[in-house]
């Protein structure tokens, strides 16, 4: 193979910024930059039955798998865009045109000494070993296709709880896997959810056992770095009775000049007692388009709680659900989302109420900056045979400039009289006399503009662990400097 | 020591000229009032002199320690030392009074430069301390859901803290009950000296029994028409602003 060599799209300046700034990879600017690769594994452009055959052989897969993904692929080619209700948009995405499977191989690194001189490079830069050293329980560093590092802190690991890719996880722990594997998120859920079991590739399996609380968070890093490129990890966490783990994911993309498609499903499932927190910054370059599937089951007395943050992306089409399956579990959603120009960020939140004395919780907060448009969609539903159910439900938006724009699509069907909701939103716009407030105090126009909104999500941010609400605000400042004038 | 010179200032807010001619000296140390009916350009003054966008300046001169800063941003003027309390100021949620003060002061340092923290606290604590405000005020978000008398301590302590070289209070005393009023009194009072440049602007003459101006003048249509120490507050007083329209009209004649 031959030596990689570097492709930066920025130019010089930018790069230095994004050198000096690599800490957790959500400044989108310290995500752009590429290396030129040659895969040793290629499926080649375009979808059809031999790409799943190509995916399935490298992976060595169990014939069960490989018929999963077969008849995904016919549900896919038969399931229609969901444009009757979801933007046109999505009808500029040509599936003929991707490239559906990259790697170096399907066996991830245990140590970042033995991963490829380029990838690893590119993580480095993403600043990913520094933060597993700083306070992370494991990482996985997915490359395009396959993870390229996976490593969980051996104390961890002692405890009985796995962390893998999930090639290996259907490998080595095929009985666990298939018993959920497509139990929360069936292939024909969505047209995207049958495209990503079809061709899926890369994401994490985990498995906390029984009463085990992993104490700091487990990673996973996400990374395009090929043009063309489709990626499709598939992921799913299952906690064991009254077990405890937390989640992070984070991903990055170069900014190419043609679009990227970002497809994933997650799954979750936290069993009697359990609670798992989902937390994401989405930081996709602004060609990619991201239609992500997350939903979680929640048994008796179990908590999830998805923490969900989308900066980046051209459309991201995405809103993580709880099926709150037993008696007194809870689901909350935390999500903030920042649309800038060219930028839809469509999201928001499912609350499926399926037993009695179940509560969720949602808080959307999104920002449209310039002529970004942001997109809330809800479903809470809590059936009429229940009792002693609650949802509260606040979405509130911020614009930014006269000509941003913002959407609220709530649906809330509560049957029944033992049962009780709450639904507030709110839309407000940074005044220009709030502006000139701040600036009377000697802040420019876009510290002001940025510190009106750090403010509008402060109360969300708080929630995110320090390294990346420090990332946040950082990030929202650098969104807000070409926002005026 | 600083000063403010306002030369033959004319202002419009669209094509109506609201301020007409309006010269006026504030030197370091200087207490002046300026007076006057609704609707005569008192705000007007103010916030055309801090920068306001709707505000135009048609003609004449503001010289801050004698460079001019009509060409300039409204927060490069609060950086040179222009500050303007507010009739009504703007609330900004989920931003603490701490961190708007330290993003404040973070503002005027070179680029690069990062502001102390502890110091920052140190020195905040001992304003709060200075104008008896209680500690926990800071925390909560700058004149969220504010009382008049607190969003008024917000202005004063924001004033404490930027020690600014000019202030210009706009209308400070209104809505203000006797407690609140003194709450602001004292605080001016406190930072009255030699570094300050104060100009009051008030429709009524109680606020000048707390804070003692060491000139008053009196606004109409645009203008100063007459000017005076404290003792023509208590004239304006007793007589009202019908006496000045009066004499007007008369020179006018």
């Amino acid at each position: 193979m031959k030596p990689p060599t570097e492709t930066d799209i920025l130019p010089d300046s930018a790069e230095a910024a994004a050198m000096e700034n690599p800490a957790v990879g959500i400044d989108q600017s310290a995500g752009n930059f590429s290396y030129n690769m040659e895969y040793a594994f290629d499926a080649g452009t375009g979808l059809s039955e031999d790409t799943i055959r190509y995916i399935s052989s490298v992976k060595k897969e169990a014939p069960w798998i490989l018929e999963f993904r077969l008849k995904a692929l016919k549900k896919f080619f038969s399931m229609p865009m969901p444009t009757h209700w979801a933007t046109k948009d999505l009808e500029n995405i040509d599936f003929q045109k991707i490239r559906y499977y990259l790697s170096q191989g399907q066996k991830p690194k245990r140590t970042w000494d033995e991963v490829p001189d380029d990838i690893k490079k590119t993580f480095e830069r993403l600043g990913i070993p520094e933060q597993e050293r700083k306070f992370l329980a494991g990482v996985e560093a997915q490359f395009d296709s396959e993870a390229a590092y996976s490593n969980i802190k051996e104390i961890v690991s002692k405890q009985g709880v796995i962390f893998v890719n999930s090639t290996e996880g259907l490998r080595e722990h095929p009985e666990l896997f298939k018993k959920f594997f497509g139990k929360v998120i069936p292939t024909g859920d969505n047209k995207f959810s049958a495209l990503n079991s079809a061709v899926f590739s890369g994401g994490s399996f985990i498995y906390v056992p029984p009463g085990v609380k992993v104490a700091q968070p487990l990673q996973a890093y996400v990374r395009i770095n090929a043009e063309n490129f489709g990626q499709f990890e598939r992921t799913l966490i299952i906690a064991d009775e009254g077990s405890e783990v937390v989640y992070m994911e984070g991903c990055t993309a170069p900014k190419f000049s043609t679009s990227t498609l970002h497809s994933a499903v997650v799954e979750l499932v936290a069993l009697k007692g359990a609670k798992i927190q989902y937390i994401t910054v989405q930081n996709w370059a602004n060609n990619v388009f991201n239609l992500v599937t997350k939903r979680g089951i929640a048994h008796e007395d179990a908590e999830i709680k998805w923490i969900d943050c989308n900066i980046g992306s051209r459309l991201t089409m995405k809103y993580p659900g709880v099926v709150l399956k037993g008696e007194r579990a809870r689901g909350e959603v935390i999500s903030i989302a920042l649309a800038n120009d060219g930028q839809h960020q469509d999201t928001g939140a499912k609350m499926i109420h399926a037993a009695n004395n179940t509560t969720s919780n949602i808080v959307a907060k999104s920002i449209s900056v310039g002529q970004g448009r942001s997109t809330y969609r809800g479903v809470v539903h809590i059936p009429k045979h229940l009792k002693g159910c609650k949802n509260n439900t606040e979405c509130d938006a911020l614009l930014i400039n006269t000509n941003s724009r913002t959407d609220t699509y709530p649906a809330i069907s509560v049957r029944g009289d033992k049962n009780s909701t709450q639904h507030e939103a709110s839309v407000s716009k940074v005044s220009e006399d709030m502006i000139f407030y701040m600036q009377q105090r000697g802040l420019t126009e876009g510290q002001a503009m940025s510190l009106a909104v750090n403010g509008f999500i402060n109360d969300l941010a708080r929630q995110f662990p320090m390294e990346y609400s420090v990332e946040l605000k950082r990030l929202i400042d650098l969104e807000m400097e070409g926002s005026v004038g | 020591m600083s000063q403010l010179e306002i030369k033959n200032l004319h202002v419009s807010i669209g094509d109506k000229e609201i301020v007409k001619g309006l010269s006026l000296t504030i030197k370091g140390g200087e207490v002046h009032a300026i007076m006057g009916p609704n609707g005569t350009g008192k705000s007007t003054l103010s916030k055309a002199i801090a920068g306001h966008p709707d505000y135009t300046i048609t003609s004449g001169e503001v010289l801050l320690d004698g460079v001019s800063i009509l060409e300039k941003e409204a927060d490069e003027r609060a950086r040179a030392g222009i500050f303007l309390a507010f009739q009504y100021p703007s609330e900004i949620p989920g931003v603490s009074i701490a961190n708007f003060l330290r993003a404040a002061l973070q503002a005027r340092l070179a680029d690069g430069e990062e502001i102390d923290a502890s110091g920052y606290y140190k020195r905040l604590y001992a304003k709060m301390d200075l104008l008896k405000i209680d500690r926990k005020f800071t925390s909560r978000a700058v004149n969220d859901g504010f009382s008049g008398g607190e969003k008024k301590r917000c202005e004063i302590l924001q004033m404490a803290m930027l020690e600014p070289k000019v202030a210009l209070m706009d209308e400070t005393d209104s809505g203000l009950d006797i407690d609140a009023l003194r709450i602001v009194a004292d605080g001016v009072n406190t930072m009255r000296g030699p570094n300050l440049g104060v100009l009051l602007i008030t429709h009524y003459q109680r606020l000048l029994d707390y804070i003692v101006p060491d000139y008053v003048h009196v606004m109409y249509d645009g203008r100063i028409v007459k000017s005076g120490d404290k003792n023509l507050a208590h004239e304006l007083e007793a007589k009202g602003y019908d006496w000045i329209k009066k004499e007007l009209a008369t020179a006018q004649a």
